[in-house]
Parts: structure tokens; C-alpha cells; sequence
């Protein structure tokens, strides 16, 4: 039986800095089953990343603060909601049992320590390894990332390693301490696209060896195809869809989603397609909005569109959309 | 259908096609966030409008002598007198206008020093950057070379050789420090060479003369500016420094440096010479270093994110 | 590392080459040695003869090649003054000014770090602001002006401290504290910006998402990332203080290189300012050649050569 590890009930974040506050989340609900990758995918500044730091208390509380919501991640200890939770119960979390690989894997190393002790490091403070039994381990984790004659790579330092093998221990460190959950923030995308398919193929081999969840932020769809379950789709701090990931690429009921899906090449496509980037800009998020963050951009926006927010809604089996518009039928969606 | 709008995005300061007046608001906003800035350029026209206005405002003649009046202690003291605010020093010369005028050398110092140093530094570190190569590693010799002496030292034995003049001052400044200006001017020319700004340029055209003029000398003229204000402000303390050992502009001159050498003479009987040149250096210091900082935060972009 | 290590020493070398060339221009810059060197009384005679005892009617090289290969050695003639070597006259001083910049610098590290450091840990807190104040009278006030300031007040009127000299032991209190003051201020200011910049940095954001204790996360992440642009200036600075002494030295009386210098200044004993500036130029090189070295055993990526 499936179960969900993390349940995230209407996430609010906001910046408040010298210009203004900065609306960055603004009600961002979605569920996490064991096991299972979940894509997050939106423009930068679509609230995917603050999201997930803010779930761990990664954002930098004196300008940001979240305003309310809830994150339930249940692991063998019980159910515990991270929001509500020390600092210090917050760092047991951290790395213990939720993960973390980033995007550029040379500014997330530290440059001046050898990548042995930086892996090491997460295996002495979590499961409290001493040195000799720490270091044993991280060789054993640079071997299952493919990373090769580890005795020589332990007392190496980041800048002597390509960049998919930076990102290969950057994911050691991630899984060091077996956690639940693995947050992966674009891991892919400063990387060679021969690369990142290796990488892609890492998770996958790890994820079917170990059994963890993956939460992977993207901004490209054609990433997700290959590695997602389900995909969140958000747009302006709020989610726009959610849907199993083939659902959604042949079902999109998002504008934004359909937009998405269009500006992918596909190699299957009959004539020369022209690339359709959605124009417009994303929205300014020192505004606090009263409609749909998206009507600017959309074709289909329609009045009701701009005097509401349209609400995450289930329109089919395991798929939510939050518009007012039913792509599907070409009109405004009933009720 | 309704009509597409294009939402308004945040505003970004990064973009240098902004025109003059929309720099000169956002450095006016950051003026008002930032009141030490407003204190440091304060200061900083204080000291330039009591050098101007200084035959105006200075009550004496700086070089005027009168031995019944030497030594007296200022004003609120028992035996000064309001028609000597600050007290006279050892020849009865009056103390405030000596400082007074003491801005005048003091600035003319700094300013042509920084001019030469300026000029000099710019011209050589941009064709160092530039030109790149055998040019460049020549340039860049001397440049360390000079930077990697001790700096005080040289300048008083420099000085003590060609002997005490405003000019030699300017000169010795002006030609030590073009170094310092020199290196900054080809870190940023390799910066805008290396962020391909150049390369689009040429392909796109632009000549030479162009590329130097609307794309290179834009982009060095902020650092420049930031420079010249800590660096005029280090000539200020320098040249007193010189002065203090004698080395300065010629003893008849009412410098701060020289003033503050007769002071130290004269220290346990009669304090005032030296207590009042001191203030006004570290006033005039602690305003252009205000400035500078101010300034530097204002006209490097890169340095703006660290401000939230 | 080695190749790091043989490449800087040739750049030293090189560098002390350049001050020869220098030093040797600089005292032919009026045009005439000789009777810079000779007092305002002298004949056109006494200064011809000078000239001649010098060696400054033979050709430039031949002079130059003779004082460089002195130098080397040591060699820099004798003392107009004291009619004795230069050189050993300089290094007799030695101890005084480096005891004195040695305190200084100390003096300045010890206060300047750690305000730096809270200054970075919690900017905009009042300890912060006050480290910023300091920091900054630090950089503005003269600071033989200060002396000045300051003999008055501690030792003519209060008379706890000496006003001159070496003496005792806290005879240098006041001199290095006037002399490290500005390093003072420097070290505050780039201690709390480089504290502001690492944390900022995305490995320290990496650190975090480990749930690694703050307490590690300063002392490894941070500050040993701080301590690299610490190294450069600290070794900096003492070479300025090292080099820059005079002023101070001859406020305090202290009896090191730079009162030398001074008083062979007024002597017009040119022979001894140039033993002087070449020598501290030397050590200065010496220290920007250690403060390299200690960078590169810090900063792994200089050392493999990145």
C-alpha cells in the first residue's frame, strides 16, 4: 500500500524586503507518496524553489517569513508538521531524513574542503559515524553514484572534478544518511545534456535501489517526461496543475501548461513546427493579485478570469487544474 | 478574447542602456536610504567651499604675524579672545584662518594628484587590458613593481630628493598612485573583454574608437570615480604626513602638514597648533571616505544585491 | 605547489631587481647626487671632489653594476653620518621596528577580527554599527595626529604611559596602537564584508540543507573561507607598518628604522636612505612572498594550481 509521506496544506511565503513584499508562494498544496518523483515545473520566479526551502526552513527568515500553512512528512517517528517545528528538530530533518541536491555543483561545494570530508560530514553529525566508519561509507557512496577509484577521489577537491561528477557526489551527499525524500532543485540543468541524461539515470537507479521519494524542480518539461510520477505545474507563487505525469501531457488543462507543452521540440512532430514560447513576462511579484496570475498571457482568459482567483480543482481522476476555463470543452468550465 | 497585456515585471537596475536622469533619481533615492552618504558629501563641500570662499571667510591674513598676540589659547579659554577663535600659534598667526586656508592645499593636493594619478593609471591599465600581450605584462610589471613597495617610505625619500614644493607634492602623488589606478582600470577592461560584450560589439560593426568610447569607458568611469575618492583622501593624510616631517610644500605655507609640524614643537606648552589641523584631516577624511563608500556602493552593480 | 612556490620566489626576485633599478634612478633624479648630498655651503670644488670619491663621473652602468652587486652583498657604502657601513646600521635598528609592527599588527587583529566577525554574524545590530564606527574613525583620523593627541593626554597629563623612547616594556603601547589603528580599521571592515559574502555564498546554503550545527558550519564553512582574504591583507599591512613606520617613530622617538631614516633625511647621508629603502624594501618582498605561501597552504585550489 502506497503511502503519503508529506501532505502540504496551503503554503504562504512572503519577502518583505526594501522595495516591497514579495508574494513569493501563495497557497501551494500538494502530496507526496513514498517512493514516488514528483516534478515541480515552472518559470523562475513561479515559487518552485521557495517552496520547497521554505518547507525546511532554508529561507532567509529576516526579509522572508511564512505567513501559514502546513507540511506533514510522516517517517517512522510519527507525523510531524516541519512548519511547526524547532530549529533544532528542523537540522534531525535536514539531510537526515530529507535530502538536498541544488543546481550548480561547483558554487554548492565548498571549494577549500576535500569532498570526502563534505560527504563524511553529513554521515558524522546524522548517524553519528565515527571518522573510520564514516569515511568507509562515503566510499562505499561514491562507488554507488558511479564515481570512480574513490580511495584517490576522497581527498580531492571540487574544482578537480568535471561537472557531472561534482553533481554525482553532491547526490552522495543527498542520499549519505538514507532520507526519505530527495529535493532536487534543477540538478540537471547546468550540466551537458549528455550528462544529464547520466544523471536522470542515476536517480532512477538510486531511487529503485533505495525507495525514495523525489521531489525534482525544473523549469524544462522535456526533463520530466523521463523522471516524474506527477508533475506540479506553478505560476506566479500558486499551483496551476497537477496531474500523473502522461495525464498531463496529453490531458493539459492549464493555458499555462498547454504554453509549456508548445514551446517543447518534439521529434515526433509531422511538420516543421514552429517553436510557440508563450509571450509576455512573468508577474510581478511585489503586486499582490486579485485574479489569475496568468490572464495576462492566456488566449482564453475571459472576465471572470480577472476578478477571481480560480481555485485548485479536480477535474478528473488524480488531476487538478486551478482556471476557470475548460480547455477540453473550448468554454468557461461549469460551476 | 480579451486582450493581451504584458504584466509589469520588477524593476531591473542591471540594464545600462538606462538614460543619465534615471541613474541620477535611483543615486538620489539610495542618497536618501543612505544618510551617511549624505553626511560624507556634506562634509566633503564644506571643506570644498571653505577652500574657494577662503579669502572670504578666513578672518586673517594666514601669514600674518603679530608676536604680542603669539600663543594664545582659543576663545573660551581664560586668556583667548573671540577676535582669535581658535588661538594664534607660535608667530601670532591666527589659527582659524590658517586652517582655513589649509584646505586650499590640501585639496589642490588631492584633486591634481588624483587627476594625474588618474589619467596616468587609466590610460596605461586600459591599454594594458586591452592590447593584451607583451604590452600588457610590461605595463603590468611596473605596476606591481611600485605596488609592492612600501609606500610611505618612498615617498618621503622621493620627496627629501627633489625637494619641498607644491609641485614636487602633486608629481610625487600623481605618478605613485597612477599604479593603484592603473591596475582597477585593466581588472575592469578584462572584465568587459571577457564578458563578450566586445566580441557582440565587433561583430556587430563597431569599430575601435567606438567600442572604447561607448562600451569601455562608460563602464570604468564608476571604480574610477570610487578610487579617486580614497585616494584623494589618502594624498590629504599623506601630504600632511610629509609636511609633519617636513618634506612638504615650503614651511611659509599654511598647510595642515606644516602646521601640524610646528605643532608637535610646541605640544606640552602650547597644544592648540597641533589640535586644530588634526581635526580638520580627519573631518575631511572621514567625509570623503563616507562618499567613497557611498559611491562605491551605488556605481557597482554587482555589489547592490548584498545591500538587501 | 612547488612550481607555485619556484614561480612567486622569481617574481621576488625580479621585483628586487626593479628596486635596485629604482633606488639607483631615484638618487640621480635631480640630475646631480653629489651635491644633493652636500650641504648648501659646499664648493664647487668640495662637490667635485665629493663627486669624484663617489664614483659618480663614471658611466650609468658601471655605477649601477657596482651598487647592485654591492647590494646584494650587503654592500651599500658607508654612512655619510657615521662613516661606518650603512647596512649594519639599519639592522641594529631592526628589532626596535619590528617588535613595534609585530604589536601593532597584533593589536590590530586581536580587536579588528572578532568586531568583523559580529559585525558579519549580525550585521545592522548595534554592536555592528559600532564596529562600523570604530572601523571607520580608524581609516579617517591622521594617525601621528593621534599620537600627538594622545602623548598629551596619557603621558604629559595622566602620566601613565611614556611619551618617547623604548625603555620599558609599555613604552610601546602607544606607538603601536597609533601605528596599527588604520590596519584596525581595514581588518573590521573586510572581516565583516568577507563574513557577508561567504554566507551568502551557495555552500554555506548547502551546509544548512545538511542540518549541519551552526557551531560547524561557522567554524568550517565560514570562517576557514574568511581567513583566505584575511591572509592577504594581514600579510599586506605588515608590510606597510613594517615599512611605513617613520612618521610614527619619530613622533614616539622610537629608536628603529624609521627614526634612521629620518635623521639620514636631515643628514642628507644619502648612502644610508637608500641601505634603508632597499632593505625595507626587501623585507616587505619577503613578506608578500610568505603571505603567498600561506595562501596557497590554505586555499587548496592555488596550491593544485587552478
Amino acid at each position: 500500500m502506497v503511502s503519503t509521506i508529506l501532505q502540504v496544506r496551503d503554503l504562504v511565503t512572503k519577502f518583505y524586503t526594501l522595495d516591497g513584499v514579495v508574494h513569493a508562494v501563495n497557497g501551494v498544496s500538494f502530496d507526496l507518496d513514498a517512493g514516488e518523483t514528483l516534478a515541480i515545473v515552472g518559470e523562475s520566479g513561479s515559487g518552485k524553489s521557495v517552496t520547497m526551502m521554505s518547507l525546511l526552513g532554508l529561507i532567509p527568515t529576516p526579509p522572508g517569513k511564512i505567513e501559514r500553512g502546513e507540511a506533514q512528512f510522516t517517517t517512522n517517528n510519527g507525523t510531524h508538521d516541519l512548519l511547526k517545528m524547532s530549529v533544532h528538530d528542523l537540522r534531525d530533518v535536514r539531510g537526515g531524513q530529507i535530502g538536498f541536491v541544488f543546481q550548480d555543483p561547483i558554487s554548492t561545494l565548498n571549494p577549500i574542503l576535500t569532498i570526502g570530508e563534505q560527504i563524511s560530514e553529513t554521515l558524522t553529525r546524522h548517524l553519528k559515524l565515527s571518522q573510520e566508519d564514516a569515511r568507509k561509507r562515503t566510499l562505499e557512496l561514491l562507488v554507488s553514484v558511479g564515481i570512480p577509484d574513490p580511495e584517490l577521489r576522497y581527498k580531492a577537491y571540487p574544482f578537480q572534478f568535471s561537472g557531472g561528477m561534482r553533481q554525482r557526489v553532491v547526490i552522495a551527499i543527498a542520499i549519505a544518511c538514507n532520507p526519505q525524500i530527495i529535493i532536487a532543485d534543477e540538478p540537471t540543468t547546468a550540466l551537458d545534456v549528455t550528462v544529464q541524461a547520466q544523471i536522470v539515470d542515476l536517480f532512477g537507479r538510486l531511487q529503485d535501489k533505495l525507495g525514495v521519494a523525489v521531489i525534482w524542480i525544473t523549469h524544462d518539461l522535456g526533463v520530466v517526461a523521463g523522471i516524474a510520477d506527477r508533475v506540479l505545474v506553478m505560476y506566479g507563487g500558486r499551483p496551476a496543475e497537477i496531474a500523473p505525469v502522461d495525464d498531463l501531457y496529453e490531458h493539459p488543462c492549464h493555458p499555462y501548461t498547454l504554453g509549456l507543452l508548445g514551446a517543447l521540440p518534439r521529434l515526433d512532430a509531422r511538420e516543421s513546427k514552429r517553436l510557440v514560447s508563450i509571450p509576455g513576462n512573468p508577474p510581478d511579484l511585489l503586486i499582490p493579485l486579485q485574479h489569475c496570475p496568468f490572464a495576462w498571457r492566456c488566449e482564453y482568459a475571459f472576465d471572470r478570469c480577472w476578478q477571481e482567483i480560480p481555485p485548485l480543482r479536480t477535474v478528473d481522476a488524480a488531476h487538478q487544474a486551478a482556471c476557470f476555463y475548460d480547455l477540453q470543452k473550448g468554454g468557461p468550465r461549469d460551476a | 478574447m480579451a486582450t493581451r497585456q504584458l504584466a509589469p515585471t520588477a524593476d531591473s537596475l542591471l540594464d545600462v542602456e538606462r538614460t543619465f536622469r534615471d541613474r541620477l533619481a535611483y543615486m538620489g533615492r539610495f542618497l536618501w536610504r543612505d544618510r551617511s552618504g549624505v553626511i560624507g558629501l556634506v562634509l566633503f563641500l564644506v571643506v570644498v567651499v571653505t577652500a574657494v570662499l577662503a579669502p572670504v571667510i578666513a578672518p586673517y591674513d594666514p601669514l600674518a604675524q603679530n608676536l604680542r598676540d603669539a600663543k594664545l589659547p582659543p576663545a573660551w579659554e581664560a586668556e583667548g579672545s573671540w577676535s582669535h577663535p581658535m588661538g594664534t600659534d607660535n608667530l601670532g598667526r591666527d589659527l582659524l584662518s590658517r586652517v582655513i586656508y589649509g584646505t586650499r592645499v590640501s585639496l589642490t593636493v588631492g584633486f591634481f594628484g588624483v587627476l594625474i594619478a588618474g589619467t596616468l593609471g587609466l590610460v596605461l591599465g586600459a591599454i594594458a587590458g586591452y592590447v593584451g600581450g607583451r604590452v600588457d605584462t610590461s605595463i603590468m610589471a611596473v605596476v606591481n613593481l611600485v605596488l609592492s613597495l612600501p609606500y610611505l617610505l618612498f615617498v618621503v625619500v622621493i620627496a627629501s630628493i627633489l625637494g619641498r614644493s607644491l609641485v614636487n607634492v602633486i608629481l610625487i602623488f600623481g605618478i605613485t598612485c597612477a599604479p593603484l589606478f592603473a591596475r582597477v582600470a585593466r581588472g575592469e577592461v578584462l572584465r568587459i573583454r571577457e564578458s563578450g560584450y566586445v566580441e557582440s560589439a565587433i561583430s556587430a560593426g563597431a569599430g575601435s574608437g567606438r567600442i572604447i568610447f561607448d562600451h569601455i569607458i562608460p563602464n570604468l568611469i564608476g571604480p574610477m570615480i570610487t578610487l579617486a575618492t580614497f585616494e584623494m583622501s589618502a594624498m590629504i593624510f599623506y601630504e600632511a604626513g610629509l609636511g609633519f616631517l617636513g618634506l612638504s610644500v615650503p614651511p611659509s605655507v599654511p598647510s595642515w602638514g606644516n602646521m601640524l609640524a610646528a605643532g608637535r614643537k610646541y605640544l606640552t606648552s602650547y597644544p592648540w597648533i597641533a589640535t586644530w589641523p588634526g581635526l580638520a584631516i580627519m573631518f575631511t577624511s572621514l567625509g570623503m571616505n563616507l562618499l567613497g563608500d557611498w559611491l562605491r556602493d551605488v556605481l557597482d552593480p554587482r555589489l547592490r544585491r548584498a545591500r538587501k | 605547489m612547488q612550481r607555485y612556490f619556484l614561480s612567486k620566489v622569481g617574481q621576488s626576485i625580479l621585483l628586487l631587481v626593479g628596486v635596485l633599478v629604482l633606488v639607483f634612478f631615484l638618487l640621480r633624479l635631480t640630475g646631480d647626487p653629489a651635491r644633493l648630498m652636500m650641504s648648501r655651503e659646499a664648493t664647487p670644488e668640495q662637490v667635485e671632489a665629493f663627486r669624484e670619491a663617489m664614483g659618480f663621473n663614471r658611466p650609468l652602468l658601471v655605477q649601477f653594476w657596482d651598487f647592485a652587486s654591492g647590494a646584494i652583498v650587503g654592500d651599500f657604502g658607508n654612512s655619510l653620518h657615521y662613516r661606518t657601513p650603512a647596512l649594519p646600521l639599519v639592522l641594529e635598528r631592526l628589532p626596535a621596528t619590528v617588535q613595534l609592527a609585530s604589536t601593532a599588527l597584533l593589536m590590530a587583529m586581536i580587536v579588528g577580527i572578532p568586531i568583523g566577525l559580529i559585525g558579519g554574524f549580525q550585521p545592522g545590530s548595534p554592536a555592528d554599527s559600532l564596529g562600523r564606527l570604530l572601523a571607520l574613525l580608524g581609516q579617517s583620523v591622521p594617525n601621528f595626529w593621534l599620537a600627538l593627541i594622545l602623548i598629551l593626554f596619557f603621558a604629559v597629563n595622566l602620566g601613565w604611559l611614556p611619551s618617547f623612547g623604548r625603555d620599558e616594556l609599555k613604552s610601546v603601547i602607544l606607538p603601536a596602537f597609533v601605528l596599527g589603528l588604520p590596519t584596525l580599521g581595514q581588518l573590521v571592515r573586510l572581516t565583516r564584508s568577507a563574513v557577508l559574502e561567504i554566507r551568502g555564498e551557495d555552500f554555506i546554503r548547502t551546509a544548512h540543507s545538511k542540518g549541519l550545527e551552526p557551531r560547524v558550519i561557522y567554524a568550517k564553512h565560514v570562517l576557514r573561507n574568511v581567513a583566505i582574504p584575511l591572509i592577504s591583507v594581514i600579510g599586506v599591512q605588515f608590510g606597510y607598518m613594517l615599512g611605513g613606520s617613520i612618521i610614527i617613530e619619530a613622533v614616539f622617538a622610537w629608536p628603529g628604522i624609521g627614526q634612521l631614516l629620518e635623521q639620514a633625511i636631515g643628514w642628507r647621508d644619502f648612502p644610508l636612505v637608500l641601505a634603508i629603502a632597499v632593505f625595507t624594501s626587501l623585507a616587505v618582498l619577503a613578506i608578500n612572498l610568505l603571505t603567498d605561501v600561506a595562501y596557497a597552504v590554505i586555499d587548496p585550489r592555488i596550491r593544485y594550481g587552478h
